[in-house]
């Protein structure tokens, strides 16, 4: 079975300013960041979509010990993005020092940005950005 | 099925090592092969449990290596496990899955690990290599990380306050530092209070050192064996009630990581095939990687409601003499975490304690004991049920 929506493509899609994930002609669910099937059913009957990029910040840390390669302090969070999906990302345009309880269930925009690459990475890499939405 | 035991345990002390992978596993492999009255001619197989190896001493495929150290038959063969930190716990059940099938009836299980040698930059590094490589490493998680956000999220869904949460989370490392004072093979031997918690740095909000527990060297094995082996063994037999292993995929598929579904389908497994429920465990080892994580673990068994086990250790419910004693070694947190020889070290706690040998912190009278580990985030968990 062709896989429909690769990482590569999803990364290219990223480099384009686009936000690519898999909609589900079963069950109509969207799956972001893609794999093989959808996640909701199982369904292999997908197509893809571009999502809008609004979503919900349901977690968060401030990293101050870092792997190697990464350079502290920084936030990692998870947010929900209106289309159902949750997805990893860092929020940004926030000073870590000023992250606390209150992100959480505050609406943010998705974006991306690069992380350089490593030797166990094949290269630089772009992933998943929240910034914190004005209204 | 047939009945299955564990007729030895053995483990070196956890902590700083000099010594080699290899050397750690000879110590604890021999020692429980020993134990067993056994000889190594008579294991049919090893079950062996590392996770680093590569990056520790630049040493891929080290089980036949292992099994050339014990002196093994060829006729045994020597399989690597890798299952993040919970990787011993699975060998183990592998193990016990084959012998309680009637392929085997006498197996070496266990694991080494050298996380010390690495440095904390390359440790962090490679733990993080336990998360979804694409979608989740790449944003710089690390494992601390994962349960500063579960963390963060207990404290929201459940309206705790923050600082109330850190505070009962501060008690579950003052609780596992005062069991692990009582253990010589502790990584940490020395009892602190909340504030040496309080005080800490911060490793990973809300988590601060010492809600972490420690990189570790050591290894550990048991000898599994069909129950009729156990019997004409002049140590107490312990077997092996009921087990369970369930699989989970990245963060982003699980998303609200204060309920371990993972954990709540691997325990009712072990439930179901013990026959027991949560009323009849007496002594639990599990996965306390973090003070929250002993928190949602205590959850998922179902000793209380989702939400409720937070303050378990501040009413000290969980001390040696509380209502189900948690962690009597130390847990992770003060016994060590040397991941692929973890959960090896916690069936070598509970096996003890089933045996009556476990000393100053020996919990009365307990007579069934359960084993919890947790690999990478949330992704595996393994749990065995052991009675006397
Ligand atoms: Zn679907």
């Amino acid at each position: 079975m062709d896989y429909k929506l690769t990482y590569d493509q999803y990364q290219q899609g990223l480099e384009q300013g686009k936000l690519l994930g898999l909609k589900c002609n079963g069950c109509d669910a969207v799956t972001f960041p893609p794999k093989s099937l959808c996640r909701e059913c199982n369904g292999s009957d997908l197509n893809i979509t571009e999502i809008e990029g609004h979503g919900t910040l349901r977690t968060f840390t401030v990293v101050r010990v870092p792997p190697m390669g990464f350079t502290a302090p920084y936030v990692v969070a998870m947010a929900e993005i209106d289309e159902g999906a949750w997805v990893m990302g860092n929020l940004v345009d926030i000073n870590p020092d000023d992250a606390d309880m209150s992100l959480i269930g505050k609406k943010v925009r998705l974006g991306n940005q690069i992380v350089k690459g490593d030797n166990y990475s094949g290269g630089d890499s772009r992933v998943v950005t929240f910034s914190l939405a004005a209204d | 099925m047939r009945q299955v035991a564990i007729l030895s345990v053995a483990m070196t002390k956890f902590g700083v090592s000099e010594k080699t992978n290899l050397e750690m596993f000879a110590e604890a492999g021999l020692e429980a092969i020993a134990q067993s009255n056994l000889e190594p001619k008579d294991m049919e197989a090893l079950y062996f449990g590392n996770c680093l190896g590569d990056f520790e001493e630049g040493q891929m495929h080290m089980a036949p290596f292992a099994h050339a150290e014990l002196g093994l038959p060829i006729s045994a063969p020597a399989t690597r496990f890798e299952s993040a930190c919970a990787t011993a716990t699975v060998a183990i059940r592998h193990a016990a899955l084959l012998v309680g099938a009637g392929i085997y009836d006498v197996v070496l299980a266990g694991g080494t690990e050298r996380a010390c040698a690495m440095g904390t930059p390359l440790a962090t590094k490679t733990f993080a290599m336990g998360h979804h490589a694409q979608y989740e490493s790449r944003p710089g998680l690390t494992f601390p990380g994962v349960f500063a956000m579960a963390a963060h999220m207990y404290s929201d869904k459940y309206g705790i306050p923050l600082k109330e949460l850190k505070l009962n989370m501060a008690e579950v490392a003052v609780k596992n530092h005062y069991h692990g004072s009582m253990n010589p093979k502790a990584h940490f031997q020395k009892e602190i209070d909340v504030n040496t918690v309080l005080d800490g740095m911060m490793v990973a909000d809300p988590l601060q050192l010492f809600d972490c527990c420690p990189f570790s060297d050591g290894a550990a094995a048991v000898v599994v064996a069909e129950a009729g082996r156990a019997k004409d063994f002049s140590k107490k037999p312990v077997y092996i009630a009921g087990m369970g292993q369930a699989s989970c995929g990245p963060l982003y598929l699980q998303k609200d990581i204060t309920r371990v579904r993972s954990r709540e389908e691997s325990v009712a497994q072990a439930y179901r095939e013990a026959g027991l429920g949560p009323d009849d465990i007496d002594v639990v080892e599990l996965h306390d990687c973090f003070t929250i994580a002993e928190i949602l673990a205590l959850e998922s068994f179902g000793f209380y409601e989702f939400g409720k086990a937070y303050d378990a250790a501040t009413k000290r419910e969980t001390y040696l003499g509380g209502k189900v004693a948690v962690n009597p070694s130390g847990g992770l947190k003060a016994k060590g975490h040397p991941i692929g020889a973890t959960g090896a070290a916690q069936v070598t706690e509970i096996v003890e304690q089933l045996r009556e040998e476990s000393g100053p912190r020996q919990v009365e009278g307990a007579r069934v004991g359960l084993v919890d580990t947790l690999g990478g985030d949330f992704g595996t968990i393994c749990n065995i049920i052991l009675r006397s």
